[in-house]
């Protein structure tokens, strides 16, 4: 593409182009869902896939803009610099208000392609009104962009250097992160167009359930590593070894995750029994409701972090409009249709049922905690103009309380069985994870004393988590009361969905395991060091041998040197470091994080004093156990779609079949 | 994830810490212990969303050096924070007070919770009642085990 094209007048003319087909999206299949014309309903998937591509090209656009350092796009002076490595001039289309907006309608527009690809066995009425609600929020979040949020405005006359990038964003992480969060945050729109449509047809049954629950957990998974991404890259980037903290931002994600988990359980209930339909309905209009809300906090600049790149008010405006059409849209559209719905099955309250209602009532609460915790603050400076901080001790204190029952009660939940369950049978079944249970609490007493009682409990639940979990596939496979090999032929007849299930309810006990180990045990070193001091953390040594300086593609460092031992022997060296970035003066800190097993050792620069170098030295155990948890739950959710019965596709169902086996 | 753990976490333990720097610390053990558990529950005002504790800004090495002032003169955890809040207002503290303006924060989980089960408490006895009885007579079980043709047992 030579200099002279103009790529961005053409990204901007495809979006005006995206916009027009999901305005037509939005209205003439829902007129002929309502009319019963197939021709009009068939406009769904054309103008839905249409619109994909037309945003697909207005992106390509923007990063080949970004590509070329074409510093006559507003967007790319901003963001860039010619000098700035290749990986991060393609990252940096999406690190930035106006990038990340056009991401966000990007996975958007690519969700409604898929349910326009994949979607031919849904009833063609379902399929476009679906369709056509997803139309409406593209359409709303075009318009943000093309009215507040241009990326393709041009600067004349063109300047000759970009500003370059937050090099706090100049990470590998900014290619993971935002991809992963959105596809998450952006996927509940499936469930959330499903509810509205099953609203305004006045009819939902079981094919429903098993269409949205797959899509939710799709947007659950990447949700899942995305949040667990974010955290990862807090951690080593920001240079204070935290890996989470309760910042508004982070809550903003952490909502729709904990509403999605609560979600996909009970959908789970209305597929496999029928039951719970209305508060399924409910439940995905407010998880995607929390997603807006999330985009709404860190787009709109209520918030000052390194996530809000917006400050202009229009925009915050603009956005709260379109919280509160589809908010108040979708809760007003639920109380008016949603007693049309028909009830599902009876279940007694001990039963598989009862147990997923259990999860949802305390999740639900939790999820409370934390918008209250989030959104009280600025609802109360607003108000009275009274300025409070809501942080990490609020939290603790709420939201820990309330995700304690949740998690003793996991294990319990796939031993029950459906409609009427057994809760003493099923705690016989657990005797194995409440003995390893005990054991473990024991070991840690023993091996760190009886202050570390909360300690001993915390590592106490998360392997009752963990053997809980896995109790489930030894009962299904009859494991010690047949021979192995029977056992074995069984675990591979089993649903891959069993396993996705002890996966993701396994994977939250390893998380848990590694919180709990780190906070309780890590040990810390603050101090200043002379070239040749060796200093103590944890049972590692380290040497102090010098400080060098070292020059990047746009940035200059200073490296130190530390050879690290373990009880006088030497295991290798780290070399954490201070770089300042030229464009932009801003210094960062590099830690230099060793691991060794499970474990991490996290050693960070501080400022320079008379008396040496400051340097912060962490030994984190167990640590990683925090986002392998969490990869261990996303591998679950990847299981679980896997299983062939959401491969091969839910069958059709003829209309007339759709009753319920319990009349209400 | 690590949501989970954070509220036993809180409960378990005292969290980490960064920011303090060598010259800052206190001789005395136990009064630096007592300094961190304090800083953790103040907000550093310039930042996002730090603690004292954890920021690198002077401002907040100013508050952790006024902390460790207030607790080698011999004030009590609670007047140290009465001081800041004196000085700064409420924003300073990271843990809201129990007063009336923050009466919903606190509550809004658990009354969420309370309302839930309330709900389902309510909707469970009305379903029941709707549905009848729902086991069947012994001449139904009997039928019914005609029509599906199987042997009857015991």
């Amino acid at each position: 593409m030579t200099g002279a094209f103009p790529v961005a007048e053409l990204g901007h003319f495809a979006l005006v182009l995206a916009l027009a087909l999901s305005l037509i999206q939005s209205s003439v299949p829902l007129w002929g869902a309502r009319s019963g014309d197939a021709r009009l309903m068939g406009v769904a998937p054309a103008t839905a896939t249409a619109g994909f591509l037309y945003v697909a090209l207005a992106f390509a656009a923007l990063t080949a803009a970004h590509l070329q350092s074409d510093f006559s796009v507003q967007n790319v002076w901003e963001n860039s610099h010619s000098a700035k490595p290749l990986l991060y001039k393609i990252t940096g289309v999406w690190g930035n208000h106006e990038g990340s907006m056009l991401l966000w309608v990007l996975i958007l527009t690519l969700f409604g392609a898929l349910v326009a690809r994949f979607g031919r066995n849904l009833p063609d009425s379902l399929r476009a009104t679906v369709l056509a609600v997803q139309g409406w929020i593209g359409s709303a979040f075009l318009l943000f962009i093309l009215l507040t949020s241009n990326p393709f405005a041009r600067l004349d006359p063109a300047p000759l250097e970009g500003r370059d990038l937050n090099p706090l964003l100049q990470d590998v992480g900014l290619a993971v992160h935002p991809p992963l969060l959105y596809l998450g945050y952006v996927g509940f729109s499936i469930a959330f167009s499903f509810a509205l449509a099953a609203l305004i047809d006045g009819r939902i049954d079981a094919a429903w359930a098993r269409w949205v629950r797959p899509w939710t957990l799709a947007a659950w998974t990447f949700l899942t590593l995305g949040i667990a991404m974010g955290s990862y890259w807090a951690y080593y980037e920001l240079g204070w070894g935290g890996w989470w903290f309760w910042d508004p931002v982070e809550n903003a994600s952490f909502m729709p995750w904990l509403a999605g988990t609560a979600l996909l359980h009970s959908a789970l209930v209305m597929e496999k029994r029928g039951a719970l339909k209305i508060w399924t309905v409910l439940l995905a209009i407010l998880t995607f409701s929390l997603s807006l809300i999330g985009t709404f906090l860190v787009r709109s600049g209520v918030l000052t972090s390194v996530h809000a790149f917006a400050t202009d008010p229009t925009r915050g405006v603009f956005i709260l409009g379109i919280l509160v059409l589809f908010i108040g849209g979708g809760l007003s559209l639920f109380a008016w249709r949603a007693p049309t719905l028909k009830q599902g099955g009876l279940f007694a309250p001990i039963s598989r049922e009862g147990a997923l209602v259990f999860n949802n009532l305390f999740l639900v609460a939790a999820t409370a905690a934390v918008f209250v915790g989030t959104l009280y603050p600025l609802a109360l400076e607003g108000l009275t103009g009274k300025k409070i901080s809501v942080g990490a001790p609020f939290f603790d204190l709420t939201f820990g309380p309330l995700m304690i029952p949740v998690l003793l009660a996991v294990p319990f939940g796939p031993l029950l069985a459906w409609k009427r369950g057994d809760l003493a049978a099923a705690a016989q079944r657990l005797g194995v994870a409440m003995a390893a249970s005990v054991a473990g609490v024991l070991a840690v007493l023993l091996l760190s004393g009886s202050h570390a009682a909360l300690p001993a409990l915390g590592i106490g639940l998360g392997l009752w988590l963990i053997a809980g979990a896995f109790s489930e596939l030894a009962e299904r496979t009859r494991l010690f009361r047949l021979p192995i090999a029977a056992s074995a032929a069984r675990l591979a007849g089993l649903p891959r969905s069993a396993f996705g299930t002890a996966l993701a309810h396994a994977g939250l006990g390893v998380t848990l395991i590694g919180i709990v180990a780190t906070s309780a045990f890590q040990s810390e070193l603050i101090t200043e060091v002379q070239p040749g001091d060796r200093v103590e953390v944890g049972e590692y040594g380290l040497t102090y041998v010098g400080t060098a300086p070292m020059t990047g593609p746009n940035y200059r460092a200073e490296v130190a040197h530390f050879r690290v031992d373990r009880d006088g022997v030497g295991i290798g060296t780290v070399t954490p470091s201070k770089r300042i970035y030229t464009v932009r003066q801003m210094p960062t800190t590099e830690a230099a994080i060793e691991t060794y097993g499970l474990s991490q050792l996290y050693v960070s620069l501080g400022d320079r004093s008379e008396r040496g170098l400051v340097l912060r030295a962490y030994y984190k155990p167990f640590v990683t156990l925090i986002w392998l948890g969490a990869v261990v739950m996303a591998a679950g959710g990847a299981a679980s779609l896997s299983d062939r019965r959401l491969r091969i596709g839910a069958p059709r169902r003829a209309a007339s079949r759709t009753t319920d086996p319990v009349p209400a | 994830m690590r949501l989970a753990g954070l509220a036993l976490t809180a409960l378990l333990v005292a969290g980490p810490a960064l920011a303090v720097t060598p010259e800052e610390r206190l001789a005395d053990p136990a009064l630096e212990a007592r300094a961190r558990a304090i800083s953790e529950e103040l907000r550093c005002l310039v930042c996002q969303n730090q603690s004292i504790d954890d920021s690198e800004a002077p401002l907040a090495h100013d508050l952790r050096v006024l902390v460790r002032e207030r607790l080698e003169a011999g004030d009590s955890d609670a007047a140290v924070k009465q001081f800041l809040v004196d000085r700064y207002g409420e924003f300073v503290l990271l843990r809201p007070t129990f007063s009336e303006s923050n009466l919903l924060l606190w509550a809004a989980p658990f009354l969420v919770l309370l309302a839930g089960i309330a709900l389902a408490f309510l909707f469970y006895r009305r379903r029941r009642a709707a549905a009848g009885t729902e086991r069947l007579s012994a001449e139904e079980e009997e039928a019914l085990a005609r029509v599906l043709g199987r042997p009857e047992q015991g």
